[in-house]
């Protein structure tokens, strides 16, 4: 399995956002899933992740506009659940579960042995954008604990040797 | 027990619609079209079926709920957010045996007269979500759903709806705010949902595992699964195993096992060198159970009579190294973090619980908190916040307090931080920056 790195789009490129032919023909074909507008907001969020990598305000207006909501009620709902990201993430976002059965077999260590390895804090980045690393809350795969979700990947029955051998290839294929 | 919802698992590709229907799929969906609605809830209801999302509710009975005359539309809804923390059946069932989730549904739906469904599954379910959708564009493909499924004139669509991090939006009226592009805020009930559920229209929610067993029960009949489990407690059920047993993982078994028979004889007992502690019956909102009440049934019932919750079927498993306070702590951060904060008792409670229990971790515990942790749980459950989640909180750390009330006082008594290495609590980061609240 590789993990897709994330291309965030720049903040300077996302200012004002228009949707192009591709985006707003499943844009249209997302609506035509729900009786409401508004019932389309996550959906479309995550189509806008997908594209730019973060929602960005620019987005948000984008998305409100579309939807006929306002920003404010938009930016409301993007800043209630935790994965839309509101600043560029890095290529790879580390995403350590922290919750009890991963914390009680090596959990702990991991987040510890992460934040050495990259020398950054958890909810920080590395200065080459290349690692952020985030504690979570329990993941749904305590069963093959520790778990660490890379970005839309899951490691489980991670050990400190094979979070490194992980890393090292992630490192080495950007 | 002959595997009934992991009977997929370990056959090669058996994620595809023709090993599924070479296993016998689709003949409970066919059986049902030709039943009619009113035979297919009174099939379910006679099987005494009970909800495998966490409040244990009888299926036939929910489904009878929603109003016979609404003229307008209903919705099922696939709950897949499986959220409770030591929950990873749902996921183990899409994973070997989507088509399976998918009849549940199919059937579930024509039972309450709906067209579409929604499936609402956790946002880091990518891989989850991916093979759901595969499987209905497969399903539409053999005419199992779309405009007229199987020749009957009975139309259903399915979709999947993605969450994007909220464990709150687990509970189903959350959920249906969630659906409707809304933050996940739980609505109070009544009305609930099977009248006024998503879009305003009747509604009904069940879980994965719930719809999973439907086709079962249609194809071999009602008495067959009340043959097997307990009265009132029947069929088979998934366990989510995980912490300090040898051999974790999601075991099927018929419900009313012990949860000895459980940990020791299908997870290969507790890791070498080590004793069983104290468990979680069904996931992490269920009270504590010691090493002393093993010998519990696992069944919705005897669990509510040994105090405790069978809730999702996840069991998590703490050994003697476990510091108890520690584990207290980890929950209450969970809980502070996932609280919605519409109401006060549960978002400053778990809070405060959190910051108690960091504080006893410090060294800095006084006299008074086992105490005050009683009481601020007290204070958020039995009815006074809008959803349970103010319960779920306060039955894991109130039972720790009173569980293991000597570790917790000598931890008090102890006025030096715990070594690090010890705390199986990590940090919660609190509001994430670049990461929304
Ligand atoms: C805080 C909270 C979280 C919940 N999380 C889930 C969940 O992840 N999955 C689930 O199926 N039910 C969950 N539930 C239960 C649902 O509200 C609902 O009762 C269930 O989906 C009904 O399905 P069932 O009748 O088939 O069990 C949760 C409830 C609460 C209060
Ligand atoms: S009990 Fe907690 S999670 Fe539930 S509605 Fe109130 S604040 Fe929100
Ligand atoms: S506790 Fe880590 S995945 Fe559940």
């Amino acid at each position: 399995m590789s993990t897709a790195p994330i291309a965030a789009t720049p903040p300077e490129q996302l200012q004002s956002v228009v949707f192009d032919a591709t985006l707003e023909g499943r844009i249209r074909e997302l609506l035509s899933r729900y009786p409401t507008t508004r019932a389309a907001l996550l959906p479309v969020l995550w189509l806008c992740q997908e594209r730019y990598g973060w929602i960005s305000p620019g987005v948000v207006r984008a998305v409100a506009e579309r939807l006929g909501e306002s920003p404010a009620t938009v930016d409301g709902v993007v800043t209630f659940y935790t994965m839309f990201y509101t600043s560029p993430p890095a290529r790879y976002v580390l995403q350590v579960c922290e919750t009890l059965s991963c914390a009680v077999c090596g959990g702990a260590e991991l987040l510890h042995h992460l934040e050495k390895r990259l020398g950054v804090k958890a909810g920080e980045k590395t200065a080459d954008g290349l690692f952020q690393i985030v504690g979570v809350q329990c993941l749904g795969a305590c069963g093959s604990a520790p778990v660490v979700q890379v970005n839309d990947d899951y490691y489980e029955n991670l050990t400190l040797e094979r979070l490194d051998a992980l890393l090292d290839e992630l490192a080495g294929r950007s | 027990m002959e595997p009934v919802l992991l009977r997929a698992r370990g056959v090669p590709d058996s994620r595809a619609v023709d090993t599924y229907l070479s296993a016998g799929g689709y003949q409970g969906l066919r059986k049902a079209l030709l039943l009619g609605p009113d035979a297919v809830t009174k099939e379910v209801l006679d099987s005494d079926l009970r909800g495998r999302g966490g409040a244990g509710f009888p299926t036939g009975r929910k489904w009878t709920f929603v109003p016979k005359d609404h003229p307008g539309p209903r919705y099922l809804i696939c709950n897949a957010d499986e959220s409770e923390p030591g929950t990873f059946k749902d996921r183990e069932i899409i994973e070997h045996d989507p088509h399976m989730v998918l009849e549940g549904i199919a059937i579930a739906s024509y039972a309450i007269r709906a067209n579409t469904a929604y499936i609402y599954i956790r946002g880091e379910f990518v891989r989850w979500a991916r093979i759901l959708e595969q499987a209905i564009a497969e399903a539409r493909a053999r005419g199992f759903l779309g405009p007229d499924v199987l020749g009957s004139g009975y139309g259903l669509d399915i979709w999947v709806h993605r969450g994007a991090g909220a464990y709150i939006c687990g509970e189903e009226t959350a959920l249906i705010e969630s659906i409707e592009g809304k933050r996940g805020f739980p609505r109070l009930k009544p009305p609930f949902p099977a009248v006024v559920g998503v879009f305003g229209k009747p509604t009904v929610v069940n879980n994965v595992e719930t719809l999973a067993c439907v086709p079962h029960i249609i194809e071999r009949g009602a008495a067959w699964f009340a043959s097997i489990g307990r009265p009132k407690n029947t069929g088979p059920k998934l366990f989510c195993v995980s912490g300090h047993v040898r051999r974790p993982g999601v075991v099927e078994l018929p419900l009313g096992v012990t949860f000895r028979e459980i940990i020791e004889e299908h997870c290969g007992g507790i890791r070498d060198g080590h004793t069983l502690k104290a468990f979680f019956p069904g996931g992490s909102s269920a009270p504590v159970m010691t090493a002393a009440e093993v010998d519990v049934r696992a069944d919705f019932d005897a669990c509510a009579e040994a105090g405790t919750m069978l809730g999702s079927g996840g069991v998590i498993v703490l050994d003697d190294s476990v510091d108890m306070v520690g584990a207290a702590a980890n929950l209450a951060h969970f809980y502070a973090h996932e609280s919605c904060g519409q109401c006060t008792p549960c978002r400053e409670g778990s809070d405060w619980c959190m910051d108690i229990l960091d504080r006893i971790l410090d060294g800095r515990g006084r006299a008074e908190d086992p105490e005050t942790l009683l009481r601020i749980c007290r204070f958020a459950s039995q009815g006074m916040t809008i959803c349970p989640l103010g319960d779920a909180f306060a039955l894991p750390i109130s039972s720790i307090v009173k569980k293991f009330h000597e570790e917790l006082e000598s931890a008090i008594r102890r006025a030096a931080p715990r070594p690090q290495s010890k705390l199986p609590v990590l940090p919660w980061n609190g509001p994430r920056p670049g990461f929304g609240a």
